[in-house]
């Protein structure tokens, strides 16, 4: 059987309205050939874990430009701890600041895209780093 | 007073013209053009040149008139700049009413005429300092406000009853400005004297900002409500900014920005006629908030149509006969998504390119962006250097020494009337929805929005656009810039600052008065004036943001991509 296509979510966590960044890579990823859901906006870490888990992904893209990223970010990795579900690699994207950067990391979070870069690069890292869940 | 070219010229015109093409033809044959498409930031491909024969019909009474007359296509002021200046009002709003208050202080200090206020998320989606969505978020790209006592704070020692003050606030609109009224009453100053703003335009959030919170007609219901009561109780008040900046910042071009701001003025106009109001009563309260993005001379002239476009629908469309009406009075923002992370001091050079648009465009007011705004808030080394911006081209470069400098270009004129035709197809096909409400259902402006978004990308992505230090003249080394840190002690000091009051005031006032706030909603009446008595009580932001959503229901957005 073929492998499955890579499922990825792209997710807007919290209060935070600037969607622009977040719909333009859903687009790239579906260009590139990813089954894509697309939250929509106002999402709660345990709303978008839920729906990760319900919608089977592989990745979870997490944008965030208003600052909130510091208390969202993390709150997501504990969930998805707490669901025994970290095997679903997160990346996030957006206006963080560049000290922030290596404490998200150390959360778990594969990688932070910062203004600026190429879709085609972030669509590349995905298939080089996300691979169909339970495919080993 | 007739047409600007005599038609005889025409056709000595036209054949020097073609000579001239063909010279330029054939010098492209050794030494091809350097881009293989001219176009603006907005996609719009530009000629070699513009002449006499690309603006034959120009009508000088009838298409650009003088300042201060219709269709005020060089201006909506008689004096414009030799009068005054715009006014220098630069958006401001971190952590605290006190931290703000503090930001305000030194922003007056340094010469700015205006205040504008930017709120804090939850503050945005009428949601407390205490709630569990506020987690995170508080004090972080704005200041936090959840009763009279922070409004009163931020304006701590500042002239309201001379200074005008904007308030970037939606949803919530309503709330934040009977606790402005409030404040101010408070402290002596009757509702009549206060001048400024509230962005209240919810059209553009589900269309591009996405800061919801009830569904579109409710939502414009409230709209209603502030506008009939400003244009009774606070007559020096724009109750409504009519904003094309966010659908800009989203990644529409230049004449959706124009077309879907436009439509969605003609939407709270009627919404206005139809709660019994007459057009010549509310539409001079009626402000507009444009972006200005990168591409200079397609800016000054989307600015251009704007005015006369709005005139042409104030008086053809609205019948309105008070020359008030027609004026499209405009706030600018330089455009936020043109700067960049890499190489940050050149956000300098952008904005500067943006504000002298802005100016020769004509706009009655300005903020000028922060080099570092693309990384967190400004700093007020950052923030001050903006200021200064306005300063050097407003009292240095003598760009305002003369009203509408680049009226009769060819070039710009040109653009003008392309971008008018444009923008008025785009609202004819908007009104063929339903108006902007049908065509919000649709979801057409956010998917016509989302395709010019990625559009604009890839032709970063490909090189087809140049992005100065993005995908050309790259460096490595990092330039680093000061970060504005808010500190994450604030939250803790906010919510116990909140709960304190909840203890503190009258519970029976505040039932009593949320009762009311009920009825008015239940009922269909005005919410103001029950608003402004509950905000007095102490009612928090969020209190009254839930009875509106227990009356009305909420929004949520429906993701599309």
């Amino acid at each position: 059987m073929a492998e499955r296509r890579i499922r990825v979510m792209v997710a807007k966590p919290g209060l935070d309205g600037h969607d622009r960044g977040a719909r333009v890579i859903a687009r790239a990823f579906r260009d590139a050939g990813f089954e894509v859901v697309y939250t929509g906006l106002h999402q709660t870490p345990e709303e978008i874990v839920e729906a990760a888990i319900q919608e089977d992904v592989d990745m979870i893209g997490l944008s965030s430009l208003a600052g909130a990223h510091r208390f969202l970010f993390p709150r997501l990795m504990e969930l998805l701890k707490e669901k025994g579900v970290e095997d679903i690699v997160v990346c996030g994207g957006g206006i963080i600041p560049k000290d922030d950067i290596p404490k998200l990391k150390e959360m778990g979070i594969k990688e932070i895209f910062t203004p600026g870069t190429p879709l085609n690069q972030i669509v590349e890292w995905v298939k080089e780093n996300v691979k169909p869940r339970g495919s080993g | 007073m007739g047409k600007v070219f005599n038609e005889s010229v025409f056709k000595d015109i036209e054949e020097a013209q073609r000579e001239w093409e063909a010279k330029f033809d054939q010098l492209c044959e050794r030494a091809p053009e350097r881009l293989k498409r001219f176009i603006t930031v907005s996609n719009r491909e530009i000629k070699r040149i513009y002449t006499p024969l690309d603006v034959k019909d120009l009508d000088y009474g009838r298409d650009l008139g003088f300042p201060g007359e219709y269709p005020y296509t060089r201006g909506v002021q008689t004096s414009m700049y030799r009068g005054r200046l715009w006014t220098m009002r630069m958006f401001a709003g971190l952590g605290t009413a006190k931290d703000t208050n503090r930001r305000f202080h030194l922003l007056v200090r340094a010469g700015q005429t205006g205040l504008s206020v930017a709120f804090d998320m939850p503050t945005l989606m009428g949601y407390d300092s205490d709630s569990p969505k506020a987690k995170g978020e508080i004090g972080r790209c704005g200041v936090a406000i959840d009763t009279v006592k922070d409004m009163e704070e931020l304006f701590d020692g500042l002239p309201v009853d001379r200074l005008t003050t904007s308030m970037t606030i939606n949803p919530p609109a309503s709330v934040i400005w009977a606790m402005y009224i409030a404040a101010a009453e408070n402290r002596g100053i009757p509702r009549h004297l206060l001048g400024g703003t509230i962005q209240n335009d919810m059209l553009k959030e589900f269309i591009a900002q996405k800061t919801f919170m009830l569904p579109p007609v409710p939502s414009v219901k409230l709209i209603i409500d502030t506008v009939e009561f400003g244009t009774r109780q606070v007559p020096k008040w724009n109750t409504i900014s009519i904003s094309g900046y966010h659908i800009r910042e989203a990644g529409s071009t230049a004449v959706q920005e124009l077309a879907f701001t436009l439509a969605d003025g003609i939407a709270y106009t009627e919404a206005a006629i139809e709660r019994g109001l007459d057009v010549d009563e509310f539409a001079p309260r009626f402000s507009f908030f444009f972006n200005s993005h990168i591409d200079f001379f397609e800016e000054i002239a989307k600015f251009r149509a704007a005015r006369r476009m709005w005139a042409k629908i104030m008086k053809d469309r609205f019948k309105a006969k008070n020359p008030r009406s027609w004026w499209l009075r405009f706030h600018t923002q330089t455009a936020g998504c043109s700067l960049t992370a890499q190489q940050p001091y050149n956000n300098i050079v952008r904005t500067a390119l943006e504000a002298l648009a802005a100016v020769l465009g004509g706009t009655q007011s300005l903020h000028t962006n922060s080099l570092d705004e693309v990384l967190a808030l400004p700093t007020e080394e950052a923030a001050t250097i903006a200021l200064r911006t306005q300063q050097i081209i407003g009292e240095e470069s003598g760009v305002a020494n003369t009203i509408d400098p680049l009226g009769g270009s060819y070039f710009v004129e040109a653009l003008t009337n392309q971008m008018e035709e444009e923008a008025f197809e785009i609202i004819r096909k908007i009104d063929e929805m339903g108006g902007m409400l049908g065509a919000i259902e649709k979801h057409y402006p956010q998917q016509e929005i989302a395709d010019s978004a990625y559009r604009y990308q890839l032709q970063i992505d490909s090189g087809e656009r140049t992005l100065v230090g993005v995908n050309k003249y790259v460096t490595e080394e990092e330039i680093p810039v000061e970060i504005l840190e808010i500190d994450d002690a604030l939250e803790k000091l906010q919510v116990e600052k909140l709960h304190r009051i909840k203890e503190e005031r009258d519970q029976a006032k505040v039932r009593e008065s949320l009762e009311r706030v009920g009825e008015a909603c239940e009922k269909g009446l005005n919410v103001m004036e029950p608003v402004i008595e509950a905000v007095k009580n102490y009612c928090t932001l969020q209190e009254v943001c839930d009875v509106y959503r227990k009356v009305y229901g909420t929004y949520r957005d429906p993701g599309i991509f």
